[in-house]
């Protein structure tokens, strides 16, 4: 027993690793190209049959000799190019999905490089051209990219400052960088960056260390800076995967099996091969057709008649007691089972005044991006280019170099700014497919996803059974705290509240539904089913939720965010009454701290619920653009009342029953609550990510304002998916 | 079948299938990506244009029946390099995140100012509600709304004197 209930200290990236690693052997659509096996075979020579499919997670963490985040070059040429023009280009393997890094990253380099920042591009999710990134997820770009390419800029200008003084025979000590020049103020003289790089590669080791602005300083980096490129985005001249074309290029579609599991018995697709331009593919459980134009792929689609066979599989009427049941196989979904003790909770039950058990439950919801799922692919001689939308390009590059048996070095990923993610575009489904089109077609093929294709074949959030047990003594201290998770994922398990024994475990289930990453992870769960239970243990004393918080908490950082978001929102200057309420919830995730205050109104014929206002405080230590930062914070906490009010995937037996916006409710400009932000700046602390975390609040909030009002508690996410009367 | 559409001022003669949507034909025939698919379904608002200045669902709108119409697209708000006030204020409010949505959110909000060129709030959050952005930009867009609709009424002020 004691095997798995150590004490284990799990660190940000350790949990992004392991949630990772959960969604690299759940995520892909299983392609097992029939055509590609036997050519592979004959490259092996046959015989080899083990060891052929090795898991994406095997492949992460086993690969040797590969480029890792360990092991990224050093060389300054490998980040930066500085041409005769004075243009500086930058190269990260970071993508734009709507977090407005394109802009967060310019401004950091041109404050280190010192040049105004229309000079920038920043090339980004190029396989071909960038530096291998593991991916765009987990809030990582701006602790982690965000220094990186700092140092790689101020690395430059130091460089560039010692080819001025090379030029000029003087010492570099006293010469400036500013404005894209190089100046001597002794002599007056000047020279642009470009005129010094004269567009050749800046040879030199970038140091782990070079001499960087400290956030006090900046200038471009920590203001408002309008987002680079905006002007594309108002015009409908930017180009996202599904309005890419190459030249000859054909649209590819794929039949789509009649449930999850299922295979194919048999296909008549001698209709749709008549139709003129269509080429059908078959290959293993795959069926495709290209046309030369979306309507005639869709004719060719409807026109072929498949026979699938599926298995009996379970729905969601059953999910939460399918979800306690232990995973089948275990070290399979995850290599490790993440806990946590301190002290000794049975003791703590012994001590406390009054104990507490609550069980909370959290659905699949379904990231359905506005751009949906979508690829162009294109074949030169053996060589694979593919555009497409996806948080991690070298990890869809790899995927596609081993599903068609080319190397790595063969192809190429490169990522259009695309139309959102949170999370759900880690893979690389569509670019398969689009590949697997193209080769039969012979020319480049782009597939685009169906929103109902959307909401069944991608992945889902983890739908998740958390309990709570709880201690507490009269005057308010919790002395004991056992939680546990089945499903949902570890990400922000761990309380922030400052309680002597606890024990605090996840246990990982067979998921009936494919699921994944999504903005967050399991922390938006996690804090759903703790906060909601510090609000009823609050109640149970008796005492004001956010003087119950601060009391259990010793983190300064999380007590500050509770206080600016009680103080923005007033907090106790109004009591909750049976039509409006007032919640509380808060908590910290990838270095970022939040709270978020509510207020509801319910209607007392209809019982709707309608929340009112949100007041989100958050803070992320040394703040690089305040107004993308609001947005992201704005965009999180409302994007929030979706899962925590009425987002939920329904599902029978291989099939999702709501896959259409008319059945899958998502927040709308009637659902908007009036949002204010308040953000707090750390200048003395580095920059954390901040795409993810202040989602986390809104649910908890919302939910305990809806108690402060009708003394309901509800404990599962979505709160009201049909109003409160049938919730309660 | 033939199809002579005017979009954007220029008649343009296309052959489509007679179940061709007209987003189909304004991406796949003439090239007009600003116009987004993103449900195909009308439910989502990204696929909107004008047509006769009314906003439609061009996913939902055979284009055989927009045919001697006059289509908007976002293509054509922007006049002699100048941007409409309604992009201009998106623009300035930097009312969108990943900006899929905003083609369509624009559109809205264009026709919504021709018919009312200063709606209340509740006006424009009924009158949008068919337009989704699942980034939640909301409360930015509806700024950006105000911010365009204060043009407006400044404008049609300044004209009338
Ligand atoms: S694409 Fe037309 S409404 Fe969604
Ligand atoms: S900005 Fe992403 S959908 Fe609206």
């Amino acid at each position: 027993m004691s095997g798995n209930t150590h004490t284990l200290d799990l660190d940000v990236a350790q949990a992004l690793a392991l949630e990772n690693a959960q969604q690299g052997s759940t995520l892909k659509l299983d392609y097992r190209f029939e055509l590609q096996r036997r050519e592979f075979f004959k490259l092996l020579g046959g015989g080899l049959l083990v060891g052929v499919c090795v898991s994406s997670l095997a492949q992460e963490s086993g690969r040797k000799g590969r480029p890792s985040e360990e092991n990224l070059p050093t060389s300054l040429a490998a980040w930066l190019h500085v041409a005769e023009d004075g243009k500086i280009t930058v190269y990260t393997g970071k993508v734009e999905v709507g977090q407005n890094i394109r802009t967060s990253l310019s401004q950091q380099i041109a404050e280190e490089l010192r040049v105004p920042m229309q000079s920038i591009q920043l090339v980004m999710g190029d396989t071909a051209l960038c530096p291998f990134d593991m991916g765009t997820f987990g809030s990582r770009t701006t602790p982690v990219m965000g220094p990186r390419l700092r140092n790689v800029a101020a690395t430059a200008r130091e460089q560039l400052i010692t080819l001025a003084a090379r030029r000029w025979q003087v010492s570099r000590d006293a010469l400036v960088a500013a404005d894209g020049k190089v100046t001597d103020p002794r002599s007056r003289k000047s020279i642009s960056y470009g005129e010094l790089s004269r567009g050749q590669e800046l040879v030199t080791v970038i140091p782990d260390d070079p001499p960087l602005e400290l956030p006090k300083d900046w200038r471009i980096a920590g203001t408002a800076a309008p987002k680079v490129d905006g002007r594309a985005f108002v015009t409908g001249e930017h180009k996202y995967t599904p309005d890419m074309k190459r030249p000859g290029m054909l649209v590819g579609k794929v039949v789509r099996p009649s449930a999850f599991k299922a295979s194919l018995v048999s296909v008549d697709s001698a209709e749709a091969e008549k139709m003129p331009g269509v080429t059908v593919v078959r290959d293993g459980n795959f069926v495709g057709v290209v046309a030369p134009d979306e309507p005639g792929a869709m004719r060719a689609v409807k026109a072929i008649r498949a026979e699938w066979k599926a298995p009996q599989q379970s729905s969601d009427a059953t999910l939460f007691s399918d979800l306690r049941k232990p995973t089948s196989e275990p070290g399979e979904t995850y290599g490790m089972n993440p806990s946590h003790v301190a002290g000794s909770v049975e003791q703590g039950f012994a001590s406390a005044d009054k104990t507490l058990s609550q069980t909370y439950t959290v659905a699949y919801i379904a990231h359905a991006p506005l751009e949906p799922r979508a690829a162009l692919a294109e074949w030169n001689n053996g060589k694979l280019t593919v555009w497409t939308g996806t948080q991690r390009p070298f990890a869809v590059r790899d995927d596609l170099a081993e599903t068609f048996h080319v190397s790595p070095d063969n192809v190429r990923v490169i990522v259009p700014d695309t139309g959102s993610a949170y999370g759900g575009k880690h893979v690389g489904d569509a670019a398969v497919e689009a590949a697997r089109l193209a080769k039969a077609a012979g020319k480049p093929v782009r597939v685009v996803w169906t929103r109902e294709e959307e909401f069944t074949w991608a992945y889902f959030r983890p739908a998740g059974v958390i309990d709570v047990k709880s201690g507490v003594r009269k005057d308010g201290t919790v002395v004991a705290w056992r939680f546990d998770n089945y499903n949902s994922g570890p990400s922000a398990i761990r309380t922030p509240y400052n309680i002597a024994n606890q024990k605090i475990e996840f246990h990982a289930s067979d998921s009936p539904l494919r699921q994944g990453s999504y903005r967050g992870l399991a922390a938006t769960a996690n804090h759903f089913a703790r906060e909601t239970h510090m609000d009823e243990l609050a109640h149970a004393v008796g005492m004001d939720p956010l003087e119950f918080r601060l009391k259990n908490l010793q983190d300064s950082r999380l007590a500050a965010v509770f206080q600016a978001a009680a103080e923005k929102f007033g907090w106790g200057r109004e009591k909750s009454f049976p039509a409006r309420g007032f919640g509380i919830a808060g908590g910290v995730e990838k270095g970022g701290y939040i709270a978020t205050c509510a207020k509801v109104e319910i209607d007392p014929t209809s019982r709707d619920v309608a929340v009112r206002r949100i007041v989100a405080a958050f803070e992320c230590g040394a703040i690089v653009n305040p107004d993308g930062l609001r947005n992201q914070v704005a965009g999180a906490a409302a994007q929030g009342l979706g899962g925590g009010l009425f987002e939920a995937i329904e599902f029978s037996n291989g099939k999702i029953t709501n896959a259409h916006f008319a059945d899958y409710r998502v927040p709308r400009f009637s659902d908007m609550p009036k949002i204010e932000v308040v953000l707090l700046d750390r200048k003395d602390l580095p920059p954390a990510g901040a795409g993810e975390t202040p989602i986390v609040g809104t649910a908890p909030a919302v939910g305990n304002a809806i108690f402060a009002a009708t003394r309901i508690r509800l404990r599962s996410m979505p709160l009201v998916p049909r109003g409160l009367q049938k919730a309660g | 079948m033939s199809l002579a559409l005017l979009v954007n001022g220029i008649e343009h003669k296309v052959d489509a299938a007679p179940d061709q949507s007209l987003l189909s034909v304004l991406r796949d025939n003439l090239n007009l990506t600003g116009t987004k698919y993103g449900c195909g379904e009308g439910q989502c608002g990204a696929c909107t244009v004008l047509l006769n200045g009314r906003p439609m669902r061009s996913c939902r709108t055979l284009a055989s029946s927009a045919a001697g119409k006059s289509i908007t697209t976002i293509e054509g708000l922007e006049q002699n390099g100048r941007l409409h006030p309604v992009q201009e204020a998106f623009l300035k409010v930097e009312a969108f995140e990943c900006g899929y949505c905003t083609s369509g959110m624009i559109m809205s909000a264009v026709a919504l100012l021709k018919q009312n060129p200063s709606p209340s709030e509740s006006e424009v959050r009924e009158f949008m509600k068919g337009n989704v952005c699942r980034c939640c930009t909301y409360p930015r867009i509806l700024q950006a709304v105000r911010v365009a609709s204060t043009r407006a009424v400044e404008r049609s002020v300044e004209q009338a004197r």
